[in-house]
């Protein structure tokens, strides 16, 4: 059956899931759920020597559902180092639910061919694991949501954590941690802290065990089952791998100085605007020349949200910021800025991005920037399949912030012989209707639901185009692929961030 | 309608992925490089990429040049047939020493539009002085041709010709920059000064895009699009510049109305100097996006 996206939805689905719908999702009433808990009595210790007593005191079973979080992205250490204990212990038939996966993950590939792993949901998937599962590595389809998505499924209990697995740059014996104190920090712990207060069993894992109270409390005691010490749970530089560099590139500085403009021209860049940038070379060089503009309009912000970036703690020092809310940080340097400043200040997901809570930070938003690997002429963005069909990306928060007042893609027309403006993505992450403009190198295109915006960005000289136009330029320059070949078997379900199934992704063909 | 000049983007033409983007970064001309940034083992293909190019690229209003192998290689002759074919703007010489040089590619280029029914004319040309000689010939040199439609200096070989090296103040270009644009002005064609090798210096760059600037230079040859936006920044009029001009053009504009001889502004006389300086300054003005086209 095709859903309202236009994407064909094999029956087998039909009963576990709904169609999506539509971007709006109205005022529905649901059900949260609470965590069982194992009541710790005075005199009662959680500090324990290892990971695999950790593991048999939780009561860690056959057929569980485990957690982790992923704020130290490339640098993490701990989710191998508990799955390889895991495995060792010949635990089977897991389901593993981290906040997303990254390439320095590749090493669950191992696991799932062991058994030890059968089901994943997680927001990325890349390198050799995003390869494997795409060639038919498992049996039951990964399930792919946004982190606004995952906070939902994971207070509703669609997710239900048996236990989680938190890796924490500083902890005391009783499970008071935070994430920027200590060598290793990464800042915001705003995904962990959901599994914190929903996991049945709460296992902490810190390199840096201070005394007791720890604060400030970024995961509380009344949540935290088990504190492990270990040697060290992940590298800070590997925060901000390949992110935090200021581009050199002329062609991604075009497009910034574009997104720049759309920005400026639009009628929401007036002081007390908010905003969020993302990861990457193109949205550092966005957030560099929005400062430029903002000293020169005399306007500020009143908050950045998002993956927070240290030209955004900059800006914040420099007070064209008034408040940074932080989920996560992309480098050492925003990570520090927790410690430093009160006013940049942690959320956790759900308050960042859950459609189903009483009011996400998302909601109040008012410019976005967010990437593309994909464009099609619906406007529909694609971050998770490459061109060859393979999984290599990751929804992160691109569903959930994409309901900003003004959503801008930048992305390349193409990229070298790969088009990313296309007719149709490989892949629906973002329905076309919560996107309003695309800013390329050559110009931009405007949702044409949003007219408001074609008037005031060509009444402001920008290069206006249509979408088709960019799209048979790309081709133009390019050419047409031939289309990518997959198999009937489903290897991932996307779903849209209320939960609704939004589109699968097959078994590439070899 | 005068031409404004003042970027002439270099871009090597063997590389597809800068040849494909050249068009996006708003230079005022392109010049794709088939000589120097080409090795011998790439000759071919670059010609094949940069004809690709021109044919299918859209690359707008935007002067497009492509820099020739000499004629006495074994390249200069294909390239300049190809290009023709193509339909590029200017053919721009490499190492021009005298008139002869611009002559004999000048031969080459009408037979190759008569060959491809192209109107005998319509490729312009620029030369580049690049030594000693051709500097001392550079009114001969611009005086050549009616296809010339600038001709530049080429610093690198000069300072070596000259026995010296680049020096921050530039002294050493002092004569061929004076040279250049003075035959450039007794002829009526453009001057371009040579390119700024280190993209990181953007201060030193400045500083040399100001002083071509003082000096009367049309404009710069630059290596990477991040030089674009500061060449134009120096080359924008100031606010006074743009009033004095409209209220130029406006004296002008009512002297003709009222079909009275002798035009003054404020008291002073306006003459054909000043009434060309302001049209430059509108030029310029528009082209750095200070006023509308309305005004102009």
């Amino acid at each position: 059956m095709q859903n309202k996206v236009g994407r064909e939805i094999p029956d087998a689905y039909l009963n576990d899931y709904a169609l999506y719908e539509s971007t709006k999702i109205g005022n529905p009433t649901i059900q949260k759920v609470a965590p069982k808990i194992s009541v710790v009595k005075p005199g009662d210790e959680k500090l324990v020597a290892s990971i695999e007593e950790a593991i048999d005191l939780a009561g860690l079973k056959d057929g569980m559902t485990i957690s982790f979080h992923h704020h130290f992205r490339e640098g993490d250490y701990v989710l191998n180092m508990v799955m390889d204990v895991i495995a060792k212990k010949g635990i089977k038939n897991l389901s593993i639910a981290p906040s997303s996966l990254a390439d320095v993950h590749s090493e669950i590939v191992k696991h799932i061919e062991s058994g030890v792993v059968t089901k994943v949901t997680t927001s990325g998937l890349r390198g050799k694991l995003g390869e494997a599962i795409s060639n038919g590595l498992m049996d039951e389809p990964v399930i792919l949501r946004s982190h606004g998505g995952r906070a939902r499924a994971v207070e509703t209990g669609e997710i239900q954590i048996d236990v989680a697995f938190l890796g924490v740059p500083s902890s005391d014996a009783y499970g008071n941690a935070n994430g920027y104190k200590g060598e290793s920090v990464c800042g915001s712990l705003g995904y962990a802290k959901i599994d914190a207060k929903h996991a049945d069993k709460v296992i902490l894992l810190t390199d840096n065990l201070v005394g007791y109270p720890n604060t400030p409390i970024s995961i509380s005691q009344t949540d935290v089952d088990y504190v492990v010490e270990v040697e060290a749970i992940g590298n800070p530089e590997g925060i901000g791998k390949g992110a935090t560099r200021f581009t050199t590139n002329p062609k991604e500085l075009r497009i910034a100085e574009t997104v720049n403009q759309v920005i400026t021209a639009s009628p929401y860049f007036k002081d007390g605007f908010s905003f969020q940038t993302g990861t990457g070379g193109a949205a550092l060089a966005v957030t560099r020349f929005l400062r430029e503009e903002m000293l020169a309009k005399e306007i500020k912000a009143s908050f950045a949200l998002g993956g927070i970036t240290k030209p955004m703690v900059d800006l914040l020092e420099e007070g064209l910021v008034e408040k940074i809310l932080d989920v996560q940080d992309f480098d050492k340097g925003a990570a520090l800025g927790m410690a430093k400043y009160e006013q940049q200040v942690e959320i956790d997901a759900s308050c960042y991005a859950s459609p189903y809570n009483k009011g996400a930070v998302v909601n109040q938003l008012d410019v976005v920037i967010l990437s593309a690997l994909e464009v099609d002429t619906k406007f529909n963005v694609n971050v998770m399949t490459g061109s060859d069909g393979v999984l290599r990306g990751a929804i992160g928060g691109h569903q959930d912030a994409s309901n900003a007042k003004l959503t801008i893609i930048s992305a390349p027309l193409v990229r070298g012989r790969i088009p990313t403006i296309v007719q149709d993505v490989t892949t629906v992450i973002t329905p076309g209707d919560s996107i309003d403009v695309v800013v390329t190198e050559i110009g931009i295109a405007i949702n044409p639901q949003r007219q408001d915006l074609i008037d005031c960005f060509t009444q402001a000289g920008l290069p206006v185009y249509t979408i088709e136009a960019l799209q048979k330029e790309a081709e133009k320059i390019v050419g047409k692929a031939s289309p990518i070949q997959f198999t009937d078997r489903v290897v991932a379900l996307v779903e849209y961030r209320d939960g609704t199934l939004l589109d699968t992704i097959c078994q590439v063909k070899d | 309608m005068e031409k404004l000049r003042r970027t002439m983007m270099f871009v090597p033409g063997n590389n597809p992925g800068m040849v494909r983007d050249a068009g996006i970064y708003d230079a005022d001309a392109i010049m794709f490089d088939l000589e120097d940034a080409v090795s011998l083992g790439e000759k071919d293909a670059a010609r094949l990429l940069v004809y690709q190019a021109l044919k299918q690229v859209d690359y707008g209003n935007t002067e497009m040049v492509v820099r020739v192998n000499a004629l006495d290689s074994a390249y200069g002759r294909n390239d300049i047939f190809a290009m023709v074919k193509a339909g590029v703007d200017v053919i721009r010489l490499p190492k021009t020493e005298s008139a002869q040089d611009v002559i004999d590619v000048e031969a080459v280029i009408v037979e190759a539009e008569e060959k491809f029914g192209v109107p005998v004319g319509t490729t312009k040309m620029m030369a580049a002085i690049e030594g000693a000689a051709g500097t001392l010939n550079a009114l001969a040199i611009a005086q050549s041709s009616q296809r010339l439609i600038g001709i530049a200096l080429g610093a690198e070989d000069y300072v070596t010709n000259m026995k010296t090296r680049r020096y921050p103040d530039g002294q050493e270009l002092f004569f061929a920059r004076s040279m250049i644009l003075h035959a450039a002005r007794a002829t009526g064609i453009a001057a371009f000064d040579t390119v700024y090798s280190d993209v990181e210096n953007e201060a030193g760059f400045r500083a040399e895009v100001e002083l071509i600037h003082q000096l009367g230079f049309d404009g710069k040859s630059i290596i990477n699009p991040r030089q674009i936006k500061i060449v134009n920044d120096v080359y924008a009029p100031s606010q006074k510049e743009i009033s004095h001009a409209i209220d130029v053009l406006a004296a002008i504009r009512e002297a003709e109305e009222k079909g009275s001889g002798v035009i003054s502004l404020n008291g002073k006389m306006i003459d054909k100097p000043i009434v060309e300086r302001a049209e430059r300054v509108m030029l310029l003005a528009e082209a750095a996006g200070l006023i509308g086209k309305e005004l102009k």
